[in-house]
This record gives structure tokens, C-alpha cells and sequence, in this order.
């Protein structure tokens, strides 16, 4: 149903210590394009500090890794240049207007100014946002804004998008919304890497993974998962991977 | 470069969107000026006198004629005891009495010598100190009139000239000073703001996920406040000659040159403060105090740094408006040329090379 099992990100024994504390401990995994892979994990379980190291924001103690098959210790400027970036924060710049943003990132990703106003145009009307276009950030909808941010993020065509809890604090409905725009992007061939701990959204990835300790302790298709653990949904299977944490929550 | 050129556009979006804090950038030199120009003037106008004199004759008359002619002085009333004059200092009714001895004008013709008593409230001392000079003065002036006729007798009449402020205008004093500080405030201040503020949205991450290169980052965020900076520059310069009448004595590119380079060190230092911070807050109180504080109490523009004690003279050697607003004042005031300003500008040099230095350095490229 996907291309060909091509390998976008392949991650061996990566580990990174802070002086005494190892808040990723030795994961290996490996992403095919167009696949969507959740990353999942309590808070301070080592999700955030491990995609850090993807993005080329954080440098590893210790293991190998390619993102876009470039090295993550060697080339992490050319990582920057394949990736897309979507925080919890959401963030886009709030004193702008929404096509300004656009304009903005396309700049910063090197787009030409042709390129950058059809594309703009041309996502107004997939979003029927075309009222919104001139409107300042800070006025649009929480919902809103994070359709916007995820456009922003793959507005360049990378061929990862890494998004940091995307959907936190919006409701169902929105969420399921939210998910159609990223089954999208994977239908371009966009890869896409996501954290969660919205349970439900676990069961719309391809694959899963979670981490407990900075360890991975699963990782397969939420299907398989949910066999391996003799569970009815995945969040039976988080809360019995969760409870042998040690680490406290920080 | 379209990258750069995009960044740009966006941080005067950022600045230009948020009118009140553009109104009170822009507004700040003119509040400034008119504040120090005429509401904080050092001058000492319009003190107010007593009198008590128990004979009143004619050289009596004539010296108080003179004090209240005086543009420093207000003679308010007489009084005729000394605890009048009390209360007269106590209610706040003057600051000045002057008591002229029983017959006064008869023992000045008499003996040559006649005395006056001159008691002043110094509370405020730099008041009192200007305002007894001011009456000295005066009243040696009404002496040298009546003694001209039998001048040759060794007396000595100091004539006292003051260069460059013939006028002892103190707006030649603070225009300088101004400046130093406004400059300080814009740039150190708001641009350390600024960038701590992306950090604080979360919008640094994604810049720093994007292939946008630090040093793009870095200058898109400091061109808005170089050109805030220039506007006031320009600002406070027509202030200056056109509304408190200090004219710029000598090279005006010389001037131009020398702000620059201060604008320059400004700007390096509110980017290593926002390197050291990660909250708006936390900008604002490390230049508030760590900057404004300095500015305005170590770089002579209040106090004169060589009545300081020497650890303080020392500190304030560190202080980048003390370079700057002596430079200004010798080529504003002086009139003088860049070689007079040589060591000025070489301590701006030095100061701007080590800032940038460190702050590129610490600017962090990574998140850890």
C-alpha cells in the first residue's frame, strides 16, 4: 500500500547523558518513508531529549545515527535543511498574519518567492482559510493554529516531519481533523514522526514504539502490540509497559 | 539573503505591530530631553531671600535691588529678628536670608568695611553651593562699582571665564548624557528582549530546527533597534540644537561616527544578556540594573566621576556611556576632532570586539 521499504531514519545504540542522569539509554530503530511512527512515553521517559538528536538540536553521547540519510553528528545542517518541525508549543509567530508566516518559513527553507505565494494560495483553499489569510495569529482558534503550524511544517516538502505533541489540548473531533492532515502528508511521501500521549492517536500510527526509562521497551504495529500484551487498546498496553517505570515524573 | 531579508521583514513586523511600545521607543528621547531641559534643571533659578536689616540705607537698597533683579534670585519679603529667619527656613519660605549689619551703608563709607551675613539651607548642597556663588558674586560686583573711583589701590578683580558653556547651561552637561543612556536602553535593553522572547515562545526551537544560520537570526534581530537607534540619535540632536539652543561645535560625521560605535557596543550587549538569560523578565532586570544603574551613576553624566572613590572610578572605567558621553562632550561641546576622542573610541573598539566575541560564541546553535 506504502512505496518501497525505503529506511529514512535509522537509529543504532543512541544514548545521551546528561553528567550522571541517562535520559536516552541505548535505542536503536529504524523509520521507512511514508510511514507514520509514534513515539511514545511518560513524561520524562527520554521522548523529547531522543528527537532532539534527530532534529540535530541535541548532540548524542554516544551511537550512530542518519536522518534523510545524513549523519546526525556530521551533517546536521543538511538535516535541517530535509526536516519539518512542529513543537507542543505550536509555534508560529502570533504578531503575524497567517500568509506573513507562510512567507516567513518559506524563506527560511529557501523557497522562491514565485513558489511561496501559489503554494500559499493553493493552501488557503485546501484549509478553507481564505478569510483567515489576513488575519494576525494570535486571533485564530487553538484548532486553527495547529492546522496552521502543521502546514508550516511541511510547507518546504521535507521528508520528516517531527511533531512534539501536536495536538495537546484540543478535543476529539479536532484531533481526528488534525490526524486527516497528516494522513495526507504521508500520502506525499512525507514521513512522519510523532510523540503523543493521547492514547487514541497511538492506534492511527503505522507503528509504535515506547519508551519506558529512556529504554524502548515495544515496538510494533499497534495490532501487534495489542496481542503481544494481551490487551484490548493501547492504552492497556502503555499502562502495563508505565507501571515499571522507576523514574519519577518530573 | 532572501533568508536574511525575510527574517528582517518579520522583526519590524514584530516592532512596528506592537504601537505602544513603538510609541514610548520613539517618544523617550523627547521625554528625556524636556525632563532634564526643564523640569530636572541643575540650574538654581528663582531662590527665594529674606532680608533683615535693621538700617535701611543706601547701599542696603541698592545691593537687594541688585539680588532680586537677578534672574537667580527672589527677594520675598524682610524680616527683623533672627528667629524669623527660622521660621522663614523652616515653612520653606526661603532658602537664602541675608543679614546686613547696624549701619551699613555708613560704616562701607566710613571704616571700608561694612559685613554681610549670608545664611543658606543646604539641604540640597549643590543648590546652596550655586546659589552662594551666585550672591558673592553679586555683591563683589556692587563693591567694585563704588571702589572704581579710587581703583590703583592692589586690588585684585579676577576675571573668570567659562569655556565652552559660557552660560553654564547644564544642558550641555545632560544632552550627552542622554544620549548615552537612551542608547543603552534601546539597544542593550530591547534587543536582549527580543531574542529572550523567541526562546520563551518556543519559536528559538524551531528556528533552530530550520537551516536559518545564527548569525542571520542574530542581525535580523538587532536592525530594527539600530534604526530605532539612529531615529532617536536624530532626535535628540534637533532636540538639542533646536529646543535647548547646544549647538554641535564641531564635526557633526565625527559625532555620527562615534554614536555608531556606541550604538554598536549597545547592541553586543544586549545580546550577551540575552544569551545568559532565558526569561523576558530576567532581560529586563539585568539591563535595568546591571545597565540603566551604571549609565546613570558611574558615566559622569550626574555625578563627575573625579570626585568618586577610587574603586568606583575604577568600575565605572567598565561603564561603556563613560567612553561615549566624554566623547560626545568633546566633539559636541569642545568642538574638537576625532583625534581628541582617540582613546574613547579605542576603549568602544575594544569593548564592542570582546562583547560580540563572547555573545557569538554563546549564542547557542543547540538546545541542551
Amino acid at each position: 500500500m506504502r512505496r518501497a521499504m525505503e529506511t529514512v531514519i535509522k537509529v543504532e545504540n543512541l544514548t545521551k547523558r546528561f553528567g550522571n542522569f541517562t535520559a536516552v539509554d541505548n535505542i536503536s530503530f529504524e523509520v521507512k518513508r511514508g510511514e507514520i511512527f509514534g513515539f511514545l512515553g511518560a513524561n520524562g521517559a527520554g521522548k523529547t531529549t531522543a528527537m532532539r538528536m534527530l532534529c540535530g538540536l541535541s548532540i548524542p553521547t554516544e551511537g550512530k545515527g542518519t536522518v534523510a540519510g545524513y549523519d546526525i553528528f556530521k551533517q546536521p545542517e543538511l538535516i535541517k535543511k530535509s526536516i519539518g518541525y512542529m513543537s507542543q508549543k505550536f509555534s508560529m509567530y502570533e504578531d503575524l498574519k497567517v500568509w506573513e508566516n507562510l512567507e516567513l518559513f518559506g524563506g527560511i527553507y529557501g523557497m522562491n518567492d514565485k513558489v511561496i505565494k501559489q503554494k500559499t494560495d493553493e493552501l488557503m483553499i485546501k484549509l478553507n482559510f481564505e478569510d483567515e489569510r489576513d488575519k494576525l495569529v494570535k486571533s485564530l482558534p487553538l484548532g486553527f493554529k495547529q492546522k496552521l503550524a502543521f502546514s508550516v511544517s511541511i510547507f518546504h516538502q521535507p521528508q520528516v516531519v517531527f511533531l512534539d505533541e501536536p495536538t495537546g489540548g484540543v478535543d476529539p473531533i479536532t484531533r481526528r481533523r488534525f490526524w486527516e492532515m497528516i494522513y495526507d502528508a504521508t500520502a506525499q511521501g512525507i514521513t512522519v514522526f510523532v510523540t503523543t500521549h493521547y492514547m487514541d492517536e497511538a492506534e492511527y500510527c503505522d507503528r509504535v514504539s515506547i519508551m519506558v526509562d529512556g529504554r524502548i521497551e515495544a515496538l510494533d504495529s499497534p495490532d501487534n502490540l495489542k496481542k503481544q500484551f494481551n490487551a484490548k487498546n493501547m492504552d492497556e498496553v502503555f499502562q502495563q509497559l508505565a507501571r515499571k517505570a522507576k523514574r519519577v515524573d518530573s | 539573503m532572501k533568508q536574511l531579508f525575510s527574517f528582517i521583514r518579520k522583526e519590524f513586523h514584530h516592532i512596528f505591530r506592537d504601537k505602544a511600545t513603538v510609541m514610548i521607543l520613539l517618544m523617550m528621547p523627547i521625554i528625556q530631553i524636556i525632563l532634564f531641559g526643564f523640569a530636572l534643571s541643575q540650574e538654581v533659578k528663582n531662590t527665594k531671600v529674606v532680608v533683615l536689616s535693621t538700617t535701611s540705607d543706601e547701599a542696603t537698597r541698592r545691593i537687594i535691588n541688585r539680588i532680586d533683579a537677578s534672574e537667580y534670585f527672589d527677594v520675598v519679603g524682610t524680616v527683623h529678628n533672627s528667629d524669623e529667619i527660622d521660621a522663614a527656613f523652616r515653612d520653606g519660605k526661603a532658602k537664602l536670608a541675608m543679614i546686613f549689619e547696624d549701619h551699613f551703608s555708613e560704616n562701607l563709607k566710613h571704616t571700608g568695611k561694612s559685613h554681610i551675613q549670608l545664611i543658606a539651607d543646604a539641604t540640597d548642597p549643590n543648590a546652596a553651593n550655586s546659589f552662594m556663588f551666585y550672591a558673592s558674586n553679586i555683591i563683589s560686583n556692587y563693591q567694585q562699582d563704588i571702589s572704581q573711583p579710587q581703583s590703583g589701590g592692589g586690588m585684585i578683580v579676577p576675571e573668570v571665564k567659562m569655556l565652552y558653556n559660557p552660560q553654564m547651561l547644564s544642558a550641555f552637561n545632560f544632552v550627552p548624557g542622554v544620549l548615552g543612556m537612551i542608547m543603552i536602553l534601546i539597544c542593550a535593553m530591547m534587543t536582549s528582549i527580543a531574542i529572550v522572547r523567541e526562546k520563551e515562545m518556543g519559536t528559538m526551537e524551531i528556528l533552530l530546527v530550520s537551516p536559518m544560520k545564527p548569525m542571520y537570526t542574530i542581525l535580523s534581530k538587532i536592525s530594527p533597534y539600530f534604526v530605532l537607534s539612529v531615529i532617536n540619535f536624530a532626535t535628540i540632536m534637533l532636540l538639542s540644537v533646536f529646543v535647548l539652543k547646544v549647538p554641535i561645535a564641531g564635526s557633526f560625521i565625527s559625532l555620527l561616527i562615534v554614536s555608531l560605535l556606541y550604538i554598536f557596543v549597545a547592541l553586543a550587549l544586549g545580546l550577551l544578556i540575552s544569551t545568559v538569560t532565558n526569561s523576558q523578565l530576567a532581560a529586563m532586570m539585568i539591563s535595568g540594573m546591571g545597565l540603566m544603574i551604571p549609565v546613570m551613576l558611574l558615566s559622569g553624566m550626574i555625578f563627575p566621576i573625579e570626585n568618586m572613590p577610587a574603586f568606583l572610578r575604577f568600575i565605572s572605567n567598565f561603564v561603556p556611556a563613560r567612553w561615549y558621553i566624554d566623547a560626545v562632550k568633546t566633539i559636541m561641546i569642545k568642538g574638537l576632532g576625532l583625534g581628541a576622542v582617540l582613546k574613547d573610541v579605542g576603549v568602544l573598539l575594544l569593548m564592542a570586539t570582546v562583547l560580540v566575541t563572547i555573545s557569538l560564541k554563546k549564542f547557542k546553535v543547540r538546545l541542551e
